[in-house]
């Protein structure tokens, strides 16, 4: 039952039958990409109160609550496989759980917010649009709805890189040189090559991955570059060229920098974990005083 | 440290007048109140719906997905609940 559902393109519920890998796998990678978003808020939630202007802070608030949104989604879609929130976000905490570690890098300027937007949004859409038909259904539909708001957060991106190179010759600059920045943290979002990713075969097999890493970074460096051109700014690969087939030749990101990322050497991995310890820290009186209120509830009910 | 994790919450929406709640997700929260506030935040931010409702999750009675065959069978044996089922001459507005 299981086998004919995924080898025909159907959806597994969550009452369903599964082989343990499957459940294991799915969890594994679900708790990760909602970890994701929940860091992926901390770069930008901390552009906030900089934003150049108005429009562009209520632009940025609505993408970071976004975010923690996506997030939420994930969660809930993990629970589904019988996998314990509170022992996710142990998880997260404790560094057993990994999170895309392209937001370990820093957003030194308002370049930055832009650049992250339009390519590691672009990114995640590449990415996740073939994951809207993954063969588990809780996780297929949250990302129905999470790349329908992702593209609201690419487009703002890209309009206020167009924003910066119509400006002045610094406001130019700045554009380019979060592009420079922010180019090979985008290639690392699509994960180790084929070569090197032990679980894809499984994942393709199981229709959790439509794509291998390989092609849907093919994908993302087609469209970037076509748009980088719009913007009139230079992708940091002199190798990058685009064939006579339409597709793009390019170089691969720094392998040493990215597997030492994936150890959680990045330049703000430390801080990332341990900003968000600490908010789940200041948080505990909340929940002492929610299980004190619900303790209670439930002798008052025993004894009624 | 207190693990307490709030119960979990059924999230069903309206999209619009006219239309049945559809479940959309789940969420946790603490209280009834909460869950439907939360719910809001969470699944209507881009005017996806008019009206919520928030079912805690363990008061969900569902049909057992192991017996799933034998439970809907009665319904696939009986093609004569259809329309399609019969026959209707050419041309005839039936």
């Amino acid at each position: 039952m299981f086998e004919e559902i995924v080898q025909t393109g159907g959806q597994i519920e969550p009452s369903d039958w599964m082989p343990d890998k499957y459940r294991a796998s799915l969890s594994r990678q679900i708790a990760q990409h909602a970890h994701s978003e929940i860091i992926g808020m901390q770069p930008e939630g901390a552009w906030i109160t900089r934003a150049p202007s108005l429009r562009r802070k209520a632009i940025l608030l609505a993408k970071v609550q976004d975010e923690a949104g996506h997030g939420l989604y994930l969660y809930g879609a993990a629970e589904t496989l019988g996998t314990d929130r509170a022992e996710m976000l142990e998880g997260l905490h404790s560094g057993r759980h990994k999170y895309a570690m392209s937001f370990d890098y820093g957003m030194p300027t308002w370049g930055d917010v832009a650049a992250m937007g339009w390519l590691g949004d672009g990114a995640a859409i590449v990415n996740q649009v073939p994951l809207a038909r993954c063969s588990y259904g809780p996780y297929a539909r949250a990302m129905v709805r999470v790349c329908k708001e992702e593209s609201f957060h690419q487009r703002q991106g890209f309009e206020a890189m167009q924003a910066l190179v119509a400006g002045t010759p610094q406001q130019r600059q700045m554009a380019q040189d979060a592009l420079d920045r922010w180019w090979w943290p985008a290639l690392m979002l699509f994960g180790p090559p084929d070569d090197a990713s032990p679980r894809t075969a499984d994942s393709m097999r199981w229709g959790i991955k439509r794509y291998t890493n390989d092609e849907l970074r093919q994908r993302f460096v087609d469209m970037a570059a076509a748009q980088a051109d719009v913007l009139g700014l230079t992708i940091p690969d002199p190798a990058l060229r685009l064939r006579e087939d339409g597709h793009c030749d390019f170089t691969l990101m720094d392998l040493e920098e990215f597997t030492a990322n994936l150890r959680g050497e990045g330049p703000y991995a430390t801080q990332r974990r341990d900003h968000r310890r600490a908010a789940h820290q200041d948080g505990a009186w909340v929940r002492e005083a929610m299980q004190a209120y619900d303790d209670r509830v439930v002798a008052a009910r025993e004894a009624s | 440290m207190s693990t307490y994790t709030e119960p979990l919450w059924e999230v069903f929406v309206r999209p619009a007048r006219g239309l049945s709640h559809m479940h959309v997700g789940s969420l946790r929260a603490s209280d009834a109140e909460m869950a439907v506030l939360s719910a809001r935040d969470l699944y209507t931010r881009r005017s996806e719906g008019v009206s919520i409702w928030a079912v805690r999750s363990t008061d969900i009675a569902s049909s057992d997905p192991a017996e799933r065959g034998e439970f809907f069978e009665t319904a696939a044996t009986k093609p004569y609940r259809h329309a399609s089922h019969y026959h209707v001459p050419d041309g005839l507005n039936l």
